[in-house]
């Protein structure tokens, strides 16, 4: 494996300007190299077995933990998690504030795309085309009409679902690849319109003056009284998408205990047998792509609401691939997985402050690694087998 | 009509690129159904070894000399070199994924699309990359209309790709070898066909075809860019979806219609949205008859 990074070097290595000089070139050569080395004595060392001592001891805590896990309820461990999160504002000042909001609207992405991947098995290109549409929906209400943000959302929510229906219908009757290629066009599309469509969305310039989501805050002054307050304070912010993420969070597990969460899994499984088993695939389909469509909208209008400002930029097919890996590092149709990919990938490239160049090039080879050796993701989701289809070839 | 012929050429210079992108896609779709998303990267990587050489060759001053002659070797160099990238990338990427889900190995691939782009990023720099100005002078004029040396180079070094590649697929062993394998890769096993090779190959020719677009759009447009591979990418997919997925002469011919579409597509109707007439004929075509123009027998599980 080593000769074969080995081979990409002429790539990485000349650096033309009529001469040839190394130094720039050589040092991202030299980290892939590092890398690759690392993990390539680490598996060979496991290949023949000099690590099953580590392995032991590892599994031996792992064992330990689950034991511990088991013991303790359930319920405590969502109490314990929600005490952390109602309480992490607290502690924590501005920047800490600002990464978890982040890491919260991706949680809220990626558990809308797990729907779609993860549950249902469609790989979609281009999912963060509902994230915009939920973005500019709530964009273009708050400037043009004055419309608060709470009652946006749902609109958000429904034009970002109307939008996914309208991806959805043509894309229905193609399978795995061509359904990818698709909705990467897709994607692309909806960005190009946003681009060029100046009249409504002010074209590559954005949108300006998008107005924070408000409350009614009970006020005691003169008498009782109904007070609205624009909730400008990155404290506040942390609470509202919390709250939607949380939400996310139960809807996605009720959706996938359900009838039509096990129907979407038939249909990741084997398209044709669950279709003979009665499972209306083309309908479900739909529903898994306006679902995960409702989830970005809701996370973009929040985005809009929070950043005050939309481009096209914030949507461009390199977002697709950060949510994308975020679920399929965490593992597939895991609810936890997702969340703990998203805390990773928003949250590692913040520690990793200096390598902010390398991020997606990390990020690209680690879906290459993650697919190769452990497919499933971190944590693998409970229920997952392998589509018929593709053990016959 | 001046206008309409001028696009005419303009529109065949462009289909002939989108048609040597496509043979990539659809080769290796038809060997192994699967995707390519690195495809555009082999394509980007051909772009930048073109720029690299050239560059090089003009500051010893060979290019001025010898101009033809430094094109050639460089298109070779860079051809050799992304056949050779393409095999590592299928060693590393797909290979061990040749028995596990779909799936996971479209995410792969997805992977290595991001990865090569960001590398050629960190390595060469994010600004676009200017080409000798070697061979971008002159040209025939009839009236009004332009025809340069340079499109005529192109499509001249086009068509003699494609007749290429046509002998090795159709007239001779490897080529007798690839079909097999594409058409059943446990039977052409074990009439003694080692399919992990022909599949390499099969890279390793795709790329290298993409890799003398590469160069050809960079000259044609003068400069390269480290995102240069992926809508060229999305639009050579969408002419060999067209063409049949798997079918030779069907992604010649669609690279050239969507070549000629995009032309045609941003001198009459908008030129803003010209990128987004090829989506749609992806589109349309999946819908309305996803076996493409010239389409093969597609059995239900590809589609």
């Amino acid at each position: 494996m080593v000769w074969l990074f080995g081979l990409l070097w002429p790539l990485l290595g000349i650096h033309a300007d009529g001469t040839l000089s190394f130094t720039k070139a050589f040092n991202v050569w030299f980290y892939i190299f590092a890398v690759t080395l690392v993990i390539v004595v680490v598996v060979v060392l496991q290949k023949q077995g000099i690590l099953d001592g580590f392995g032991r001891s590892l599994g031996a805590g792992k064992t330990g933990l689950t034991a511990v896990y088991a013991r303790t309820p359930q319920w405590a461990w969502i109490a314990a998690v929600a005490v952390l999160a109602l309480v992490f504002p607290i502690f924590t000042g501005r920047y800490e504030q600002d990464v978890a909001i982040n890491v919260l609207v991706y949680v809220c992405l990626g558990l809308g795309l797990n729907i779609v991947i993860g549950l249902a098995g469609m790989l979609d290109l281009g999912y963060i085309a509902f994230y915009g549409v939920g973005a500019y929906t709530y964009a273009l209400l708050s400037v043009n009409f004055q419309i608060p943000f709470w009652l946006s959302l749902p609109v958000a929510a429904f034009t970002a679902c109307i939008a996914g229906c309208i991806i959805g219908y043509p894309t229905l009757r193609m399978r795995g690849d061509y359904l990818a290629i698709v909705t990467l066009g897709f994607g692309e599309i909806v960005r190009i319109i946003l681009n060029n469509w100046m009249e409504l969305t002010n074209g590559p310039n954005g949108i300006l003056g998008i107005k924070a989501p408000g409350i009614f805050f009970p006020s005691f002054a003169e008498g009782f009284s109904l007070e609205h307050l624009y909730l400008k304070k990155l404290h506040y912010l942390y609470y509202v998408i919390l709250l939607l993420a949380v939400l996310t969070v139960i809807a996605v597990r009720r959706l996938n205990i359900s009838r039509i969460g096990r129907a979407w899994e038939a249909i990741r499984e084997d398209e044709t047998a669950a279709e003979l088993m009665g499972v209306n695939t083309y309908r479900l389909k739909l529903l898994a792509y306006a679902m995960g469509a409702i989830f970005a909208g809701l996370a973009g209008a929040f985005f809009a609401a929070r950043v005050r400002f939309v481009s096209p930029e914030s949507f461009t097919f390199l977002e697709s691939a950060t949510v994308l890996a975020m679920v399929v590092l965490g593992g597939m149709a895991s609810i936890p997985g997702v969340i703990l990919g998203a805390l990773a990938l928003i949250v590692l490239p913040e520690i990793f402050r200096e390598f902010e160049l390398y991020r997606m090039l990390c990020l690209g080879g680690a879906m290459v690694m993650m697919m190769v050796f452990k497919p499933s993701g971190f944590i693998a989701a409970k229920r997952l087998g392998r589509r018929s289809e593709e053990r016959e070839g | 009509m001046e206008f309409f012929l001028q696009q005419l050429i303009n529109g065949l210079t462009l289909g002939g690129i989108y048609a040597l992108i496509a043979l990539g896609y659809t080769m290796v779709y038809g060997i192994i159904q699967l995707i390519n998303f690195a495809h555009g990267e082999f394509f980007a990587a051909g772009g930048y070894m073109g720029v690299i050489l050239l560059s090089f060759l003009a500051g010893q001053g060979y290019l001025q000399t010898h101009p033809w002659l430094c094109l050639g070797g460089a298109m070779l160099l860079a051809m050799v070199f992304c056949a050779f990238l393409a095999m590592a990338v299928e060693k590393v990427a797909y290979m061990p994924l040749r028995k596990s889900t779909r799936l996971a190995a479209l995410v792969s691939a997805l992977g290595m699309s991001i990865f090569l782009s960001n590398g050629l990023m960190l390595t060469q720099g994010v600004y676009d990359k200017p080409y000798p100005a070697a061979f971008s002078q002159g040209g025939f004029e009839f009236g009004n209309i332009v025809v340069s040396y340079l499109q005529i180079m192109i499509v001249l070094i086009t068509i003699g790709l494609l007749i290429f590649l046509n002998i090795l697929v159709f007239k001779t062993r490897i080529g007798k070898a690839m079909r097999a394998t594409a058409q059943d890769k446990v039977m052409s096993a074990l009439v003694g066909i080692n399919s992990n090779k022909i599949i390499s190959l099969t890279f390793a020719i795709g790329a290298s075809l993409a890799a003398a677009a590469g160069i050809m759009v960079g000259l044609y447009y003068g400069s390269v860019n480290y995102t240069m591979g992926f809508v060229p990418g999305i639009k050579a997919f969408a002419a060999a979806v067209l063409g049949g997925i798997g079918n030779i002469t069907g992604a010649m011919l669609g690279g050239l219609i969507i070549g000629m579409v995009e032309i045609f597509g941003a001198g009459y109707i908008s030129g803003q949205y010209k990128d987004v007439f090829a989506f749609i004929i992806l589109i349309a075509v999946l819908y309305f008859r996803p076996t493409g123009i010239m389409g093969e027998n597609v059995d239900d599980t590809r589609v």
